[in-house]
């Protein structure tokens, strides 16, 4: 806005703040009613809904769904959507820090003089499809599940003991929570962890069990597991070693 | 001057005030008269201290331009965290911020405290509603191009509180120290430490060390009660002063009606 502008905006501003109401009543009257319907809002919600309480929380505990408040999926999302993991930081640092940087900044970017949504159509549209995408991020991120089961055949060299082994490995896998980032065969999301279906022909059983102590974040170490129930530990590397 | 009198409750003959007739003697003869005198007293004495009554005129009486109810917006969210502020007192009342006592605290809560189940619905859901109505309010702002000259710096303040919201959500979230909270914050924390720069200080600084420990739900904990309340206090207070000293917007497509004398 050059002075021109900003002098027949305030000039317009204050001849329309004259012909206005006075802020007692007129707004508070408004504003009571409004926080009538916000409180009616709150306890009616409160007595449907409740407040449910989970299990304890259970560091060494394997059977976890990491699932953010609902208002956190659409960051959560981005991370599913960007699958590859160089372009991990760019949905973790990336997206978010650009998005907040270009909203701290908005109004020092956007200095035109124009206020009506409908003469400022690159706004109104960057707006109106932010909203989209935000809420099209949420709604995916309430509809992924997060199944705790692996449907799996044994590969067919399996007998006896190692049988039992991947087996045992299958629940473990599939309790601690890893399909809700990781695609094994058909099973799980893809993404925001790699795909795990052929992980045993790119990394030797060593190496996987060494990604489960020392993950890369964000996945949450097994380092716990292994150390209270190595059993379950040792199980849950001889599935993901079969994986080729 | 606006007609108050219909904003006000039907009041009894005998309890309104007459005025005092010239010539009348001014001492107060009944008890009531009395009480209006050391009432009338009593303010005089504390505004002529507080030098308030000239800034609360101002502030309740200066005009507003004529507006929609997309405007209530503003204080619905202020409202919805007030209502926060007071349930979160009750909760922090029976809450017990350490590792082994903070699950077992809040089952007892739940399931026996009279009416806990309630509050603890109205703090988990005023946050949701909180969330909610601080996007609708920015939504507002913006599609109505109030974020223009001059009131660019009540936008970047507005910008703090939602992240402030969003931080109040996050921490508030670990509390209960249920399964779903504990490896949602873990993964939420994770996420964090991937940050330019900042996120790994960042996570660390959460989690009060380099791991999840007996201390990060005590940080949280201050986090979310001491910390970021306070802050959204102050930058509420910031925001509410510049609304006062700019004025509300005008709806854009309200133009003055009769032309300004140019």
């Amino acid at each position: 806005m050059n002075r021109a502008e900003k002098e027949e905006y305030l000039r317009e501003y204050g001849q329309l703040k004259a012909e206005g109401e006075p802020f007692f009543p007129y707004s508070v009257a408004k504003d009571s009613i409004i926080a009538v319907v916000v409180m009616a809002i709150i306890i009616t919600m409160s007595i449907v809904l409740g407040a449910e309480l989970g299990p304890k929380a259970d560091p060494t505990s394997t059977t976890y769904v990491p699932r953010p408040e609902w208002y956190f999926f659409f960051l959560f999302e981005l991370l599913r959507i960007i699958k590859p993991p160089e372009l991990v930081p760019l949905a973790t640092i990336g997206v978010p820090t650009i998005g907040l940087i270009l909203l701290f900044l908005l109004p020092f970017y956007d200095r035109g003089a124009e206020r009506h949504p409908l003469r400022r159509p690159v706004a109104t549209t960057a707006g109106i499809m932010v909203i989209f995408a935000m809420g099209y991020l949420t709604y995916m991120g309430a509809a992924a599940g997060s199944p705790n089961e692996i449907e799996m055949k044994a590969p067919s060299t399996l007998t006896g003991v190692a049988l039992v082994e991947w087996e045992k490995g299958k629940t473990v896998v599939g309790q601690s929570g890893c399909l809700a980032c990781h695609k094994i065969g058909e099973n799980g999301n893809d993404g925001p962890g790699p795909q795990l279906t052929h992980v045993a022909s790119k990394l030797p059983a060593q190496a996987i069990a060494q990604t489960l102590r020392n993950p890369t974040s964000p996945m949450p170490s097994f380092k716990n597991l292994e150390e209270q129930s190595p059993e379950k530990f040792r199980a849950m590397v001889s599935f993901l070693g079969q994986l080729n | 001057m606006p007609d108050l009198k219909k904003f006000l409750p039907p009041i009894p003959d005998s309890l309104k005030l007459q005025p005092r007739r010239a010539g009348t003697n001014p001492e107060p003869e009944t008890a009531l008269d009395n009480a209006q005198e050391a009432g009338k007293h009593a303010a005089g004495w504390i505004d002529e201290r507080l030098q308030l009554s000239g800034a609360v005129r101002w502030a309740l009486f200066r005009k507003v331009p004529r507006h929609d109810w997309t405007y209530t917006l503003g204080f619905s969210v202020m409202f919805a965290f007030l209502s926060q502020a007071v349930t979160g007192v009750f909760l922090a009342t029976a809450y017990d911020p350490s590792t082994t006592n903070a699950y077992e605290s809040i089952r007892q809560m739940t399931n026996e405290a009279f009416l806990g189940q309630f509050l603890r619905g109205m703090h988990r859901w005023g946050s949701t509603v909180m969330v909610i109505l601080v996007f609708l309010h920015m939504a507002q702002t913006f599609f109505y191009g109030a974020y223009k000259y001059p009131r660019e710096l009540n936008w970047v303040i507005g910008v703090v509180l939602l992240v402030l919201t969003m931080a109040m959500s996050f921490t508030g979230y670990l509390l209960p120290f249920d399964q779903r909270s504990y490896w949602a914050t873990i993964v939420g924390v994770n996420i964090n430490g991937t940050g330019p720069i900042v996120g790994p200080y960042l996570s660390d600084f959460l989690r009060a060390g380099p791991e999840f420990g007996a201390t990060t739900l005590s940080r949280f904990y201050a986090i979310h009660m001491l910390l970021v309340p306070g802050a959204i206090g102050a930058m509420v207070g910031a925001h509410l002063w510049l609304v006062m000293r700019l004025g509300t917007t005008s709806p854009p497509w309200n133009k003055p009606r009769k032309k300004a004398d140019a």
